[in-house]
């Protein structure tokens, strides 16, 4: 007698293999912290990818083929995620059933606001000035003060395991991103 | 004894068996087609050994149809039925063509995608990338000696999804089976990449007849990752031709210029820029159909000076990709240069100052793309171990959904890895709203206006509910080819409403068939017209053999004889007024079999003529 999985290819095997209620730390086989080996994720991801990415399936029947795009959409997303800091705060919080990103959750320390008030009006005197000098330094202190963020939301989710003030620091770091973007808008406008 | 091969269901009976693949450069000015042999990517040549088949297709009045060279030599001759550039037009409506009133076409704006009025009737440009398809499909297919698995076709990386969508459709009127599309930019650094062995932060300058990209890849351990993608896809080699054709006039102060004669100096444009990439200066000279003529000499340097601008902005686009990378130019190991337009040196040098370092220009610009496309193809197809290398590739603008007030909320960020998915919620802003219309756009633009329109589909059957109660949960879902499709559901109540939408723009799949059906119909026309020539050929023949015959020979028959050969005559020139090939061919063979005695008779008698005079001794 034949089992059903004897009649799939090869690769397609290793699609059924695959468990997708596994948190996206468990599918590349990291430990669930803010901390990140970003090497370890960047080589277990593209191990998966090689497994399971729809070229690897390009001469399988169509099931296996959606199959494989599913499984390689899965992998992206789950890639996305921790790779980037504010998503990969809001995906750990969110395993302790915290919503970081509910609109009702504005709470904001008075000298953060301050701050962020501060560097919008040196934006607009860049822009106002023609001064991409001015908006290099401007990067500069930007990115410093967001890996100060990043170093503290590792402290308050891996060790202190302090979600409040986690969740704050998450939408602080948000903050930083739209910022930088802004930033970067400048930037494009002053060139063109 | 040779052991029996027991394949598994739905496996290749011939595991081992090298399955025919090809990688299709389709451009806008000229077309490739690669495969790989023995391990080596190649270009594959037509018989007269020229690789490139200008992207050229003419159409006869009779429908008969001309592709490449032939048809690129009819372009002055026949503006308006000879289409180059086609490309430019794939999933655009005419209001994106810029310079509609400088084409010499006869365009048809129709929804989604613009027309062409051409001799043969009203074409589409999907119609006219097929016929170029089926030619290299064609070409490889006689010098593999086999039918192909399919092909890996290059689109430029900033095509967004109504212009995929249209190259996947023409390649679908053309018989072929699409492995992949794949940008053009990754298809370069895979041809480089895997010949180099290279690792790190690579650009790819791909600078072609119309359009402009560039990427920001990073090569790790056999895996092609898109870093990042911009472009301009209305800008390229053609522009220049334009600065000098403008130079041209101003030199030659000539009068108002007839299609054929703007032709004739566009090519004198062109044949300047390219001498230039040699030489110092060129002299360029026109006679006019006018009797106009001109004499002037071209220098580099005035040429560098009236394309300057044009050089300039390619590097808006690049700045731009470096920035969505988080990288600096100085963290770029290699640049590599792809399209025609590189070989300018005014080009190289500007890249070089960007990079502060040389491009890397050791392949052939032209052929690149369809090399590493071949590769792809090769893998895909089954053909090697696979294991070796990936390519993760990158949708090249955002997409999303339209807002209240005409604004765009964007689904998912350009430069997203794909396959992708992602979901977004909306809800109801009326009490008792049951239907929902969904606008999924492409693009960066606040404005939906400004943002090119993808579908719209209508989600109903929402039940009634208090405004802001309902949760519509729209998904998009890009597969490998960075083509999308969006379904919408609301679930709130269990109650499920979806709908799938693929917006295969400008082109319904029953369009497709159409085309599908014209390119068979006509293949059968074609074969029914040429079995109808030869046959009528091969009737007027045999009567004028037979009349000659007759005249000369006609004592050989009695009166009955000879009446009914006349009679096969007769009835025969009938059929020749008619054009049924079939019935002609009947007609033939009943006169062969009426004149069968008669030729017999003829031949004796001219055996025993050749003999007669003869010595006995020379039949020997």
């Amino acid at each position: 007698m034949r089992s059903y999985r004897a009649r799939l290819t090869p690769h397609a095997s290793a699609l059924l293999f695959m468990d997708f209620s596994q948190t996206h730390f468990e599918l590349f086989g990291l430990p669930a912290t803010y901390a990140l080996d970003r090497e370890r994720l960047d080589a277990a991801y593209r191990e998966l990818q090689n497994t399971v990415h729809p070229d690897r399936f390009a001469a399988q029947p169509d099931a296996e083929q959606r199959l494989a795009m599913q499984w390689a959409t899965r992998v992206n997303e789950a890639y996305q995620t921790l790779k980037h800091p504010v998503s990969r705060g809001v995906y750990l919080l969110s395993l302790q059933g915290i919503d970081a990103l509910h609109a009702g959750n504005t709470r904001m320390a008075p000298a953060f606001l301050m701050q962020q008030m501060e560097w919008r009006e040196a934006i607009d005197d860049a822009r106002a000035q023609r001064r991409t000098d001015a908006l290099d330094a401007l990067t500069d202190d930007l990115r410093a003060t967001h890996r100060r963020i990043e170093a503290q939301l590792a402290e308050l989710l891996d060790h202190a395991r302090d979600y409040v003030a986690a969740t704050e620091a998450v939408r602080q770091l948000r903050f930083m991103d739209k910022l930088i973007a802004e930033v970067g808008e400048v930037y494009e406008e002053l060139e063109s | 004894m040779a052991l029996l091969q027991i394949a598994e269901p739905g496996m290749s009976s011939a595991p081992h068996q090298h399955r025919l693949a090809v990688g299709i450069d389709l451009g806008t000015t000229n077309s490739l087609v690669a495969t790989v042999r023995s391990g080596i990517a190649v270009v594959l040549d037509d018989e007269a050994g020229r690789s490139l088949l200008p992207s050229v297709v003419r159409y006869h009045a009779d429908g008969g149809i001309d592709v490449g060279h032939a048809a690129q030599s009819a372009q002055n001759r026949d503006p308006h039925n000879t289409i180059a550039s086609a490309k430019r037009f794939m999933g655009r409506g005419l209001a994106d063509v810029e310079d509609v009133a400088s084409l010499p076409y006869r365009f048809v704006d129709a929804p989604g995608m613009l027309q062409l009025k051409t001799a043969a009737g009203v074409k589409s440009p999907v119609e006219v990338s097929a016929e170029i398809l089926k030619a290299l499909r064609q070409r490889a297919e006689a010098v593999l000696g086999g039918e192909l698995v399919g092909a890996v076709i290059t689109v430029p990386a900033y095509f967004d999804d109504a212009q995929r969508q249209a190259t996947k459709d023409a390649a679908q009127v053309a018989g072929i089976n699409v492995l992949r599309l794949l940008n053009e930019p990754t298809a370069a650094a895979i041809a480089y990449g895997l010949d180099n062995a290279a690792e790190g932060i690579y650009a790819v300058y791909d600078f072609g007849g119309g359009t402009f990209d560039i990427s920001i890849l990073r090569l790790s351990r056999g895996v092609f990752e898109v870093l990042a993608t911009h472009g301009d896809t209305a800008l390229g080699g053609d522009d220049f031709d334009q600065r000098v054709f403008c130079w041209i006039l101003e030199q030659g102060r000539f009068a108002p210029l007839s299609a054929n004669d703007a032709r004739l100096l566009l090519t004198k444009a062109r044949d300047a820029k390219e001498a230039l990439t040699e030489h110092a200066e060129v002299r360029v000279t026109a006679v006019l159909s006018t009797g106009e003529m001109m004499d002037a000499t071209l220098t580099q340097d005035e040429f560098n000076r009236m394309t300057a601008g044009l050089v300039n902005k390619t590097l808006v686009p690049t700045r731009k990709a470096l920035r969505d990378a988080g990288l600096s130019a100085d963290e770029v190991k290699g640049v590599v240069m792809v399209g025609g337009s590189t070989r300018m040196p005014c080009i190289r040098q500007a890249v070089a100052d960007f990079f502060r370092q040389t491009p890397l220009t050791n392949l052939d610009p032209d052929k690149v793309v369809a090399l590493g496309a071949a590769t792809q193809a090769d893998v895909l197809a089954g053909n090697r171990a696979g294991d070796d290398w990936l390519l993760l590739d990158v949708i090249p603008l955002s997409l999303g959904l339209e807002t209240m007030g005409g604004l765009t909320e964007k689904v998912i960020p350009r430069n997203t890895t794909i396959p992708t998915a992602r979901a977004q919620e909306f809800t109801t802003f009326k009490d008792g709203q049951t239907a929902m219309s969904v606008h999924v756009l492409q693009g960066e633009r606040e404005l939906a206006t400004d943002c090119r329109s993808l579908a719209r589909f209508e989600l109903r059957g929402i039940p009634p509910m208090v405004a802001g109660a309902a949760r519509i949960r729209v998904t998009f879902q890009v597969d490998a080819d960075g083509l999308l499709s969006v379904s919408a559901r609301e679930q709130s109540t269990g109650v499920e409403a979806s709908v799938q939408v693929k917006p295969s723009y400008g082109l319904a799949d029953e369009d497709i068939t159409r085309m599908l059906k014209d390119a068979f119909t006509h293949a059968r026309d074609d074969m029914y017209a040429r079995a109808l020539t030869e046959q009528i050929v091969e009737a007027q023949g045999l009567i004028a053999a037979t009349r000659a015959a007759l005249a000369e020979d006609g004592s050989l028959l009695n009166a009955a004889e000879t009446a009914a050969v006349e009679a096969a005559i007769a009835s025969l020139e009938v059929l020749l007024g008619g054009n049924d090939h079939h019935a002609l061919k009947r007609g033939v063979e009943t006169l062969n079999a009426a004149t069968t005695e008669f030729a017999q008779r003829r031949m004796d008698r001219n055996v025993r003529r050749a003999m007669t005079g003869q010595k006995l001794e020379n039949f020997g």
